[in-house]
């Protein structure tokens, strides 16, 4: 029997295909995991309404509140106020939406909430072999086990609750090798940095990344989720990770996983989906870990970063115009020159947190590296667990206690100064270190700076008081 | 939706890389639940300075770039984040096609799903136009959806690439929706014999 060899992205795109592209018409793909929260949703319902249209699936739906949700402390009654009266509404317009419409949703405070790329794998919905959209750009972080998951529009958001479906044209593929092994100090976050700074925010475009070589295979599933989360940063739609024993262990025993005969068959399956030896990618890049060090960013896009020992580049040595334009404008909202080196600036905010870098895991980094020591005098250090779950967890070994104790803002779980709608935002002018994925103008506040790295230099410099290597700090612990 | 077909149209250029969502649209409106009153927070940071008043050097506050409807950005416009708000508030503010040389991915569909022409030219002629922009502003050009060119004040015709499903939606008003419900055997049949593995979501 002759077979056509496949990768991982083309084995979930024909398994979900339900009536194939044409040459007038995009595919039909079945989409298996809706996701929702409030910012990308109400124009959706609306239009469901507006047509007098019911959501197909409600049972694959599941919605969140998180992106304008406060993360100030509860009250008496354990009740997190929401003073925005604009917030306020979007929230209630979600759960409105919710209940007419039958879908799940976890409210504000409530045990399962959180940033919705948090709670998917939390809860063992996101699983190999799925087809997985929300709308939101960082829908790609499930890709970390396996699933095709990508960001879409409300109009598409529309098209999912009301049809399970999708009309798309088949992207490329790219395989990201990442060879080699990291060193001490130097993590996922910075091989992610490292791969968009080599191949910018617009390299990406068109295709779907999937992550292979030795450096991926050695990393948890929370680091893989890190890597995926910045996919889209690098301008891939998606990122995925082959899934292996790393990812069944990560979903064994999850609220949503399969069990007993049902999980067996479902390794099974999952063990045929990493990409055939024979099968070819439309492009392929490559990194070696073992030469990276760890990476910040400079600009005002994650493709403008460097590694941490670096000099800011010259505008005036790129040959295109609009590039030139961009990093010169990008220079001057930074308020930093061409030739200097970011190691030693001082900044008023560091902020660990957001899709990227909240999980336990990071949570856990931060937390043994903070242990005994403090942060600067003059800098606010935020620290926005990404779930209830990971706040609970955090809490129950004692980590919020080192966050407090050494000076940090240990907080409720949500999206907060990854971009800032809720109120937990930079002044204008101010630096921060951010673990965050986006560092454009205004992201997390109105002239507000960011640079962008991994949760170990985010603390490296809270304890500076200015941007630092965390190898330093490492080295003397 | 209305079809589109063909239009004359004032340009203004705003030759920058990599221009992203939350440019276009800052997240501090995000928070409405229509799609209403966007158009005032289109590059909200860049057309006003922080007291509020217009900052006179952003180009869309130029007296030339007043009725524009024709936005030429640098590549990759409309990467970062998948806010449909971003077509929505360039609509809202009267344009009707944005020319680049590449979209970032989910802004090119977002567009395509409200009317808002994501137009991918070369290098060459987006600098081109980046030029005629900057020699007269106030200048028109044509865009013909239908042959798929664009018509250069000097009479030269430049082609372009759409998908062909979006185009054919586009000008014959069909809204895409509406042809994803038209799937419904299909869809019946696949989740018939594509049973559940993962449990119900409660
Ligand atoms: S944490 Fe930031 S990037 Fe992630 S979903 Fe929330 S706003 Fe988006």
């Amino acid at each position: 029997m002759d077979r056509q060899p496949k990768t991982l992205f083309e084995k979930i795109w024909d398994a979900h295909v339900v009536r194939p592209e044409s040459k007038d018409t995009p595919a039909v793909l079945y989409i298996d995991l809706h996701l929702i929260h409030e910012v990308t949703s109400p124009q959706a319902f609306t239009q469901l309404r507006e047509r007098g249209l019911t959501v197909r699936r409600p049972d694959r739906t599941l919605a969140t509140m998180d992106h304008s949700t406060p993360t100030t402390p509860r009250n008496t009654n354990g009740i997190i106020p929401v003073l925005d009266t604009q917030a306020a509404a979007q929230l209630e317009q979600l759960t409105r939406n919710c209940k007419d419409f039958g879908i799940p949703l976890y409210t504000l405070g409530t045990e399962n909430q959180g940033i919705v790329h948090v709670i998917g794998p939390e809860q063992g919905l996101t699983q190999p072999g799925m087809t997985i959209v929300c709308g939101d750009s960082h829908t790609s972080t499930h890709g970390a086990f396996g699933a095709l998951a990508f960001g879409i529009g409300t109009s598409e958001v529309a098209h999912v609750l009301a049809t399970q479906c999708l009309l798309q044209n088949k992207p490329r593929t790219c395989a990201v090798r990442v060879d080699g092994r990291l060193q001490p100090g130097v993590s996922a976050k910075d091989i992610i940095l490292a791969i968009i700074a080599q191949n910018g925010v617009g390299g990406g475009t068109g295709y779907v990344f999937e992550y292979t070589g030795e450096a991926i295979r050695a990393l948890s599933m929370e680091e893989r989720m890190t890597i995926c989360n910045m996919s889209i940063e690098g301008g891939a739609r998606a990122g995925m990770v082959a899934p292996d024993d790393t990812t069944f262990e990560y979903v064994a025993g999850r609220p949503y996983a399969p069990q007993g005969a049902a999980w067996d068959a479902a390794v099974a399956h999952w063990r045929t989906l990493p990409t055939d030896e024979d099968a070819t990618y439309d492009h392929m890049i490559t990194l070696n870990a073992s030469t990276l060090t760890p990476m910040i960013t400079y600009g005002t896009n994650p493709g403008m970063g460097m590694p941490i020992t670096d000099t800011i580049p010259d505008p005036m040595s790129l040959s295109d115009p609009s590039a030139r334009i961009a990093l010169d404008k990008a220079l001057k909202y930074m308020d930093l020159r061409p030739g200097e080196r970011l190691l030693g600036h001082p900044v008023e905010v560091v902020f660990l947190g957001s899709c990227t870098n909240s999980r336990i895991s990071d949570l856990r980094l931060a937390a043994h590296m903070l242990q005994g020591r403090k942060v600067a005098p003059g800098v606010r250090m935020l620290v926005v667990p990404g779930s209830q779950q990971v706040k609970k967890q955090a809490e129950a070994e004692g980590l919020h206690a080192i966050f407090q104790a050494a000076g940090a803002e240990w907080r409720e779980a949500g999206c907060s100064m990854c971009i800032a709608m809720n109120g937990d935002e930079l002044r204008p002018g101010q630096y921060a270190v951010s673990t965050s994925n986006r560092n454009f103008e205004g992201r997390q506040g109105k002239g507000g700076r960011t640079f962008l790295a991994s949760p170990l230099t985010a603390v490296a410099t809270a304890i500076n008081g200015c941007v630092a290597d965390p190898r330093e700090l490492l080295m003397t612990a | 939706m209305e079809p589109i077909t063909a239009f004359q149209a004032k340009i203004v250029a705003l030759p920058i890389e990599n221009i992203d969502t939350d440019q276009v649209i800052p997240a501090s409106y995000l928070k409405v639940t229509d799609k209403n009153g966007l158009a005032e927070g289109l590059f909200y940071n860049w057309r006003y300075n922080a007291d509020g008043s217009p900052n006179p050097d952003f180009v869309l506050n130029r007296p030339e770039a007043q009725g524009a409807q024709i936005l030429i950005a640098g590549h990759n416009f409309g990467c970062g984040s998948s806010r449909e708000h971003a077509p929505w508030a360039l609509q809202g503010y009267g344009f009707k096609a944005v020319i680049s040389t590449y979209f970032a991915d989910i802004f090119c569909n977002n567009a395509l799903k409200n009317g808002l022409l994501p137009i991918i030219v070369d290098t060459e002629t987006y600098y081109q136009l980046v030029s005629l922009w900057e020699e007269e502003p106030g200048t028109t050009i044509d865009v013909d959806l239908a042959n798929q060119t664009l018509t250069l004040p000097d009479g030269r015709q430049v082609d372009f690439p759409i998908d062909g499903f979006a185009k054919y939606c586009l000008l014959n008003g069909v809204d895409q929706l509406g042809f994803l419900q038209q799937q419904e055997p299909d869809i019946v049949a696949y989740e018939r014999d594509h049973t559940a593995t993962y449990s119900t979501i409660k």
